[in-house]
């Protein structure tokens, strides 16, 4: 059925306009992406050193990178660490999802309806810029010092920069790509499933990575303000020390905290957005 | 506004198509964007008629209204008054740029269409592999539009327009964006492609010799407001080429009364 007589033709062409590209050794872009931010870990804890050996401060108000990094080991060593991490990560987790399904009702809702986005369109971003600590108070006057105050306000903080990213997803998916799903009878669910969800997926999970920095922030001060019997969390942890003058143990807690803001931005949002982008050639893979 | 000197030239559409069952028919079609003083007439009681099974294209200058014209065959938009008939369902639709989805495959933009029907996954899979061969793609299934060469997604694209499994094909300007030696190639593939699916074809553009070359029938478009001002039958006989003498010779004719039709506009 094909016209054969064209086909060396196209394959010469073919040939010539792909020029071959081969990905270098992955050993070798692992080694190159990991070496910058070692040296920039070097020179942190370097300067760290050198304040404290400036004796600026009392050894006790601040502790060099060697104490605080026995004092973290010690920390996982007894299993108290370990258990103040997984009670954060639980609330992080659970505010963070409502977060993202109260964002993305709302964001469809808006992003459908005219009316709606003239209504709170502005209003949604405008909560953005709301410090999330400014809740706290409504917070625990409704809900008292409990997990669901701390909770309200990471679904306060994250869902509108969710909300946000799944609008402007949708607001800039090419006109040309709709054109073309219209015309092979992508209508409906179908357009939403097959062009407008997969087109505005890029800016979508750039407003998730957003959401999850704002939750991580929020879940913070309220586990700071919000403190719940029996509930061993980061922020109590870092309550603790300070009220106990335990300074190694106070820079030992927010290193932790510093480390999961970065593992869960760099390592689970960063690389889905890369692949994303990626496999779209938005970016060199 | 509607006068039209070029009136004595134009050949009725219906006699191009007489007696012949059509594909599209259009009978008066007006479009205008915008209202009041600001509105612009972008298609003017345009009458045309497609013989079904024929290889027509449509030559005109900017804003001839070529590409609203494909929207309203292609039911993407509603004309303002007329009526548009299109002869056994939605045509497909090829535009300038590939317009293939980035997040998919060669194959599985291919594959879209039949999808979307609800063609079963073993069908499809077959389907598939048949119209990547169509387009002597076999071997780049698993690549992205963004790892192609422009000329290679234009295939794609052709690949997916068949996918439809639609008798009428509507490409809008679909090689103005690409590089000689793969126009002329994607000309040859366009024609043989024809001549094997007596598909109807309505191909626009603004290159008059691509028009010449590829076509039955040129039918030329005024510009601000489009209606037809030229109706052209193309008989060449044996192989064509875009350089050919017989294709020089005609789009030199039609090429004349597109300048004219141009320089129109110069006056104030």
């Amino acid at each position: 059925m094909p016209n054969d007589a064209l086909g060396p033709d196209f394959r010469g062409l073919d040939a010539l306009e792909l020029q071959a590209s081969s990905p270098k050794p992955l050993g070798r872009r692992l080694a190159r992406a990991v070496w910058p931010k070692l040296l920039a870990i070097g020179i942190v804890l370097a300067v760290w050193e050198a304040v404290v050996l400036a004796k600026i401060w009392p050894d006790y108000l601040l502790p060099g990178p060697a104490v605080v990094l026995s004092e973290l080991a010690a920390g996982f060593a007894d299993g108290t660490l370990p258990l103040a991490i997984a009670v954060t990560m639980r609330r992080a987790i659970i505010g963070y999802l409502l977060a993202a399904i109260i964002g993305i009702l709302v964001g469809l809702a808006v992003s459908r309806s005219r009316l709606l986005r003239d209504a709170v369109g502005s209003l949604i971003t405008g909560l953005q810029t709301m410090p999330s600590i400014a809740w706290f108070p409504l917070a625990i006057l409704l809900f008292q010092l409990s997990e669901t105050a701390i909770l309200f306000v990471v679904v306060l903080g994250a869902a509108p920069a969710i909300a946000n990213g799944v609008i402007s997803g949708i607001d800039t998916v090419p006109p040309l790509l709709l054109r073309a799903g219209r015309v092979l009878g992508a209508r409906g669910i179908a357009a939403y499933r097959y062009v407008i969800v997969p087109a505005a997926l890029p800016t979508f999970v750039a407003g998730l990575k957003q959401g999850w920095a704002f939750a991580w922030r929020s879940l913070m001060a309220g586990e700071l303000l919000v403190i719940v019997a029996g509930q061993p969390s980061i922020g109590v942890r870092l309550q603790l020390a300070r009220d106990l003058l335990d300074a190694p143990q106070l820079i030992a807690t927010m290193i932790v905290i510093l480390v999961i803001g970065i593992f869960v931005d760099a390592v689970v949002f960063s690389t889905l957005e890369r692949s994303i982008r990626a496999r779209r050639g938005l970016i060199d893979s | 506004m509607t006068s039209r000197p070029l009136a004595e030239v134009q050949a009725s559409p219906a006699d191009a198509s007489a007696g012949l069952p059509l594909a599209i028919e259009l009978a008066g079609v007006t479009k205008v964007y915008g209202r009041g003083p600001e509105a612009v007439v972008a298609l003017d009681a345009l009458d045309l008629a497609i013989a079904d099974g024929s290889f027509v294209s449509i030559v005109g200058a900017s804003g001839c209204g070529k590409s609203t014209l494909l929207s309203l065959i292609a039911g993407l938009d509603q004309p303002t008054a007329g009526r548009v008939k299109v002869w056994g369902g939605h045509p497909a639709l090829i535009f300038q740029e590939a317009a293939l989805f980035p997040w998919l495959t060669a194959a599985e933009n291919i594959e879209l269409p039949l999808k979307l029907r609800g063609v079963p996954r073993a069908q499809r899979r077959e389907r598939v592999a048949d119209l990547l061969e169509r387009v002597h793609l076999t071997g780049f299934a698993g690549m992205r539009p963004h790892e192609l060469s422009g000329g290679m997604r234009q295939r794609v694209a052709i690949a997916r327009a068949l996918a439809q499994d639609v008798q009428t094909l509507l490409m809008d300007e679909p090689f103005g964006a690409l590089d000689a030696i793969t126009r002329d190639l994607l000309h040859e593939e366009v024609e043989a492609l024809w001549t094997e699916t007596r598909m109807t074809i309505l191909f626009v553009t603004h290159n008059v010799r691509e028009a010449v070359r590829l076509s039955q029938r040129v039918v030329l478009l005024s510009s601000r407001p489009g209606h037809v001002v030229g109706d052209f039958p193309i008989r060449i006989e044996g192989e064509r080429r875009i350089e050919a003498p017989e294709v020089s010779e005609l789009a030199i004719v039609i090429g004349r009364q597109l300048g004219a039709e141009v320089r129109r506009h110069g006056v104030v």
